[in-house]
């Protein structure tokens, strides 16, 4: 029952908005403990939640709040609620109002491809911005072959982009067991026929066979001077392991991202995984090439998101600027990687267990199991 | 669990908004202090019936769910129970109600809330009898015991105890403030 004139904008157009720093007004109708947990953000969003229950009678106390200047997006879990309230605001006379299509859920899922760079030899890096909860996936391309790199839950994604890139994708890596997000590695594989790799000092609980991602692996895509070399980098997760991608490339999993570092509280070792974690970020990657271009697997603020949506910095740029990075005393480390942490991502437990193989949720579970942000630095709120 | 309702609202299978829409307008329908239960399927009516409730003062019980089907309790809110009216001079406070418990084990509570809000929160032992029916229901009790009346407020025990010395029990007692504020062991 859609009111005349009431149009949907989808995550990717409303992605889009955001990444072009449009002036857009967000009503929220989720109920308050939803939207305190998790909302959409950017540098040019500004946002107010009124839940929707408030709204049921009419929207006489919000008429005020919308602005007339700028474009309007009603938000809610699904998209009923947003359907039901932003329906009420055009027949009340509100123009450039619209519901976000799919809700929230569409939102955490959209995930919008941004081009990195090139390679030496021919071929090209590109990441996938997973907006909505901050997730970043990557895709080798050269030549033909494809390689995925933290593969998101929604394949099909990087199917149909290998497709359009004219390449067939011969590896999927994981750079270490994910806890925030579902992985979409070994279905990816078992699509395309390609080689899954995880890092074995992960891979203990594990019931699917998978290649070993340990120093000793041998990954080329296409041109076989574009070379992924792993670097065993333990500390987010004791088989965290690093990629060196065509000697340019840092994609640095859970251990470094651009305004923070990796928490190591998710596999619930923390104080087991400190020292592991600092040595890492202060011995192993100390020994790297200061020009080498920081990809990691999340963003954690929309003040991480670069030009176009890209989310990467310089090496040696992060060891003057993150504050992760510029901790000198150990104590002082191990007291900010190990206490007043963030809440730990939704369902973090069950997600392992999912990325094991041990439990196999629905399509319908496995979404409402990544319902919120990733939580996996240390400075995340 | 089957608990007593004043009214059942059956919105299975409906998306968010209506289990909320639906439920505002039941409730609208029914009197100050009665009992709806909603059975809803969209899994986000759990925290937003608690969310709404909160807001708008009326009581969520609590919830319960059975397969795929989650069974909401809400009691209407009644404006007069925020006010002070209590006219019973016998009354006991929760602080000494538990003394009491501690010193005599036998000694009886009678809870006259709704069954449902009951059924969620209770000290253990106490006889349920909702305060509509206490007048029916009053052989159920034995005039020579030590009664201690409770119910959220004060208030419904205030006129419950009334009611049972009017009827010749001459050992009871009001509990103020009653369940809202009771500290001590609940099951």
């Amino acid at each position: 029952m859609e009111t005349i004139g009431l149009k949907g904008m989808t995550a990717g157009e409303l992605t889009k908005k955001v990444l072009d720093n449009t002036e857009l007004f967000i009503l929220d109708v989720r109920n308050d403990s939803d939207y305190d947990d998790w909302k959409i953000e950017g540098a040019t969003i500004e946002s107010i939640n009124v839940p929707y229950f408030h709204l049921i009678d009419g929207v006489d106390d919000v008429l005020d709040k919308i602005p007339d200047d700028k474009e309007v997006v009603v938000v809610c879990a699904k998209e009923g609620s947003s359907v039901f309230v932003a329906g009420q605001l055009v027949e009340q006379g509100k123009h450039h109002v619209s519901y976000l299509v799919g809700g929230m859920k569409a939102w955490s899922e959209h995930l919008e491809p941004v081009k990195v760079g090139d390679l030496q030899d021919g071929g090209s890096i590109y990441q996938f911005v997973r907006i909505g909860k901050g997730c970043l996936s990557y895709m080798v391309v050269s030549n033909g072959e494809a390689a995925v790199i933290d593969t998101l839950r929604m394949t099909e994604v990087f199917e149909n982009f290998a497709k359009e890139q004219n390449a067939v994708i011969k590896h999927t890596l994981d750079t270490h067991l994910h806890a925030d997000h579902i992985s979409g590695g070994l279905k990816l594989a078992q699509h395309t026929g390609a080689k899954y790799w995880l890092p074995p000092k992960d891979a203990d609980e594990v019931v699917f066979n998978y290649n070993q991602l340990d120093e000793h692996a041998e990954i080329t895509v296409g041109n076989t001077k574009i070379h992924i070399q792993p670097v065993y980098s333990p500390g987010h997760t004791i088989g965290s392991t690093s990629l060196i991608v065509d000697n340019q490339y840092l994609l640095s999993g859970d251990i470094l991202f651009v305004q923070s570092i990796g928490r190591p509280d998710l596999a619930g070792k923390a104080e087991d995984w400190v020292s592991d974690l600092r040595n890492t970020l202060y011995s192993r990657y100390k020994r790297l090439s200061e020009d080498l271009i920081v990809l990691p697997a999340h963003f954690g603020k929309a003040t991480e998101l670069g030009v176009g949506g890209k989310v990467s910095a310089r090496l040696g740029d992060l060891f003057k600027e993150n504050p992760g990075l510029n901790m000198e005393d150990e104590a002082e480390f191990r007291k900010a990687v190990t206490e007043n942490l963030p809440p730990q991502p939704h369902a973090y437990q069950e997600i392992r267990q999912v990325n094991m193989g041990k439990i196999t949720p629905t399509d319908e579970e496995q979404r409402d199991m990544e319902t919120g942000p990733n939580r996996c630095a240390i400075h995340d709120k | 669990m089957a608990i007593k309702v004043d009214r059942v609202l059956d919105a299975k299978g409906l998306a968010c908004p209506m289990p909320i829409v639906r439920s505002k307008k039941a409730l609208e329908e029914l009197a100050a202090g009665q009992v709806l239960e909603v059975q809803a399927t969209d899994k986000g009516s759990l925290a937003d019936i608690q969310s709404w409730a909160r807001t708008t003062g009326h009581q969520y019980l609590g919830s319960n769910q059975e397969g795929d089907i989650l069974h909401h309790f809400v009691r209407k809110s009644d404006p007069s129970e925020v006010k002070e009216q209590r006219k019973y001079p016998n009354t006991i406070t929760n602080e000494q109600l538990e003394q009491r418990m501690k010193e005599n084990p036998n000694v009886k509570i009678l809870d006259v809330r709704e069954p449902a809000e009951f059924a969620f929160s209770r000290i253990p032992g106490a006889i349920s009898i909702p305060l509509g029916e206490l007048e029916q229901r009053i052989n159920e009790l034995d005039q020579e015991d030590e009664i201690n009346v409770i119910c959220r407020t004060g208030n419904r025990s205030d006129m419950a105890s009334q009611l049972l010395n009017e009827k010749g029990f001459k050992n009871v007692k009001n509990v103020i403030s009653g369940m809202s504020e009771w500290k001590g062991f609940i099951e």
